[in-house]
């Protein structure tokens, strides 16, 4: 673990990445006790604010570091409160996508014969479609809701789990700790979540860390296209959604600053994901 | 005499997988290559209760094959495996806990994310033959009985030497309580001083629970030091079996006496080292030649083993011998 660590801490732009992840995490957690404004109690906002470019000092007396934006909003405070749903969402569509990809990867290479056959062909035939159109099509079936957004996330997603599951799983199986299990005779659920599973963990934690930034990425896009979460609940899509209206007028910091706040979480995760892939895959270390 | 493991005319084959792509491939004319590995070929045999089989030959015999097919983990192509009378295997699954496998490397053959008291337990808890709140002690009574630390129990795999994860694997497997015990080349990837302590450990145990075992090696020497009987194969076939001490002393099969012949020895003067390779190769499983299938390398070969194949025929001293000239 510690030479884990070390190898990792090697990457100065991974580590640098790394604090980047923990200080968003951290930054949404505590959103309620950093932010200035509660950015959805409407009483908090004062219409005489709204657009106001970055460092305006509104009426209740601080400055906007990153300006306001229709209803008067601090946008500071309203992307704290975006990044908190948006990793939200993402967290738990990427862990449920790995929770069920993973099962039926590891159950397809464990079961073999038409089970394999089924599982992967559908799982082949979804990898051929784009996640977008899926998760598009589920949620405007589905309805406007974080359950229902969860579903559609971890239907477009589960697949590349599931190929990655079966790959490892398959690689897995051939060795003799496995027939050992299945000669002793284990049943088959504990040959797969005893023994299999456990081993294909290193590769699926490295799809989950990229899979987690799709997520957060596809719910973005769903809401920026008015499919994703209710008004109620916005997450930075909704945000970057709202300004858009004003950025030929100038009042580009509304969808700007929620865009950057996105794009850097998304990249930060990417570069850490990147990492442990290289650090997981014996075949990429130099 | 009673034969507690049999196997009944047991045939396996490894036939290629045929691809959706071989089957286009072959629609539009291209060769593709459906032969089948024919591993194990008609064979019979049975251990008696409290003994221990030794099977012996070449890498790619099919000694292992055959042993996944006695220890009911592979299904045989043809023939039948019985146990008691009854097959351990039904529908591709094995259905008992009497026969256990001991396996080759022990670096393969532990889950490397599994803690190795947990390993023993596993299989006994799974089965009811102990309560989970029992498991750790039966873990701690199979550590010091195969004479490691009880208090190792809690390692994991990567922590020990191959010697010892050897240990743990016969504590797993003689922790299901089986009748039987198939031990698939156990001290083949074990450094020799490390072979030794593990065998006495098998022995010892073998004497004290009362298995029976088939103990699968191409060392001769290892058979020979745990075994009652052994069976020599040759590609696929049993080509003699009989009681270790008469094989042993006086092989009558060609290759038998081949084997033993190949087998380096020093002599005590110092000087001469008398070792005879039995020359040739094993000839490729997918075409096996015809008549008997040791004429192509047998110094006593004549026009008869090139078209016949002997048939396993019993000696005046028990010794059951596939050839037509021993």
């Amino acid at each position: 673990m510690t030479a884990f660590w070390k190898e990792y801490a090697e990457n100065r732009v991974a580590l640098v990445a790394l604090a980047v992840v923990l200080l968003v995490v951290a930054a949404a957690l505590a959103a309620p006790w950093i932010a200035p404004q509660d950015p959805y109690d409407l009483a908090n906002l004062d219409l005489m604010d709204a657009r106001r470019p970055p460092g305006f000092v509104g009426s209740s007396g601080y400055a906007h570091w990153l300006g306001t934006d229709a209803q008067g909003r601090d946008l500071f405070s309203a992307i704290l409160y975006g990044l908190r749903i948006s990793l939200q969402m993402g967290l738990v569509a990427g862990a449920s996508a790995m929770a069920v990809g993973a099962l039926l990867g590891i159950l397809a290479a464990h079961a073999g014969g038409w089970v394999e056959g089924a599982i992967m062909r559908v799982v082949d035939l979804q990898l051929s479609f784009p996640a977008i159109l899926l998760a598009l099509v589920l949620v405007a079936v589905l309805g406007q809701g974080k359950a229902q957004l969860v579903i559609a996330l971890v239907a477009a997603q589960y697949a590349y789990f599931a190929r990655t599951a079966y790959g490892a799983a398959t690689a897995e199986r051939q060795k003799d700790y496995v027939e050992a299990a299945r000669a002793t005779p284990l049943p088959g659920w504990r040959v797969v979540l005893r023994h299999l599973l456990p081993n294909c963990l290193p590769p699926l934690i490295v799809v989950g860390t990229v899979q987690v930034a799709n997520a957060i990425a596809l719910e973005a896009t769903l809401s920026f296209l008015g499919l994703g979460l209710p008004p109620t609940e916005p997450s930075l899509g909704m945000l970057i959604s709202n300004g858009f209206q004003y950025m030929m007028s100038g009042r580009t910091w509304i969808s700007v600053y929620p865009g950057v706040a996105l794009i850097i979480m998304i990249t930060a995760i990417n570069i850490v994901g990147d990492q442990l892939r290289d650090q997981f895959n014996p075949r990429l270390r130099r | 005499m009673t034969a507690i493991l049999a196997a009944e005319g047991v045939t396996r084959r490894f036939a290629p997988r045929v691809t959706l792509g071989d089957r286009i491939a072959a629609a539009l004319g291209a060769r593709v290559d459906r032969r089948a590995v024919q591993a194990v070929t008609d064979v019979s045999l049975a251990v008696t209760r409290g003994e221990t089989l030794g099977l012996v030959g070449e890498s790619g015999c099919g000694k292992s094959t055959l042993g996944r097919m006695l220890a009911g983990i592979l299904p045989p192509s043809e023939g039948r495996v019985l146990l008691d009378g009854a097959p351990p295997m039904r529908a591709g699954h094995k259905t008992t806990t009497r026969i256990q496998t001991v396996f080759q490397d022990p670096f393969a053959s532990l889950n490397p994310r599994q803690r190795i008291g947990e390993a023993i337990a596993e299989g006994p808890v799974s089965h009811g033959l102990v309560t989970r709140a029992a498991a750790p002690k039966l873990a701690a009574d199979w550590l010091a009985r195969v004479g490691l630390d009880p208090a190792y129990a809690q390692r994991f795999p990567h922590q020990f030497s191959g010697g010892q994860r050897q240990r743990v694997a016969i504590a797993r497997a003689l922790a299901m309580q089986p009748e039987v015990l198939v031990c698939d080349e156990p001290v083949a990837s074990l450094d020799v001083s490390i072979q030794a302590q593990v065998l006495n450990l098998f022995l010892e145990l073998h004497r004290a629970l009362g298995l029976t075992c088939l103990f699968i090696s191409h060392d001769l020497a290892v058979v020979r030091h745990v075994s009652d009987r052994v069976a020599v194969m040759y590609l696929g076939r049993i080509v003699e079996i009989g009681e270790a001490a008469t094989v042993y002393a006086a092989p009558r099969h060609p290759y038998t006496r081949g084997l033993l012949a190949s087998v380096p020895k020093l002599s005590l003067d110092g000087a001469a080292v008398e070792f005879q390779p039995i020359r040739g190769e094993l000839p490729s499983p997918l075409s096996p030649p015809a008549g008997c299938a040791f004429h192509p390398r047998c110094p006593a070969a004549t026009d008869v083993c090139r078209a016949q194949r002997p048939a396993l025929s019993p000696r005046a001293d028990g010794t059951l011998v596939a050839c037509h000239h021993a």
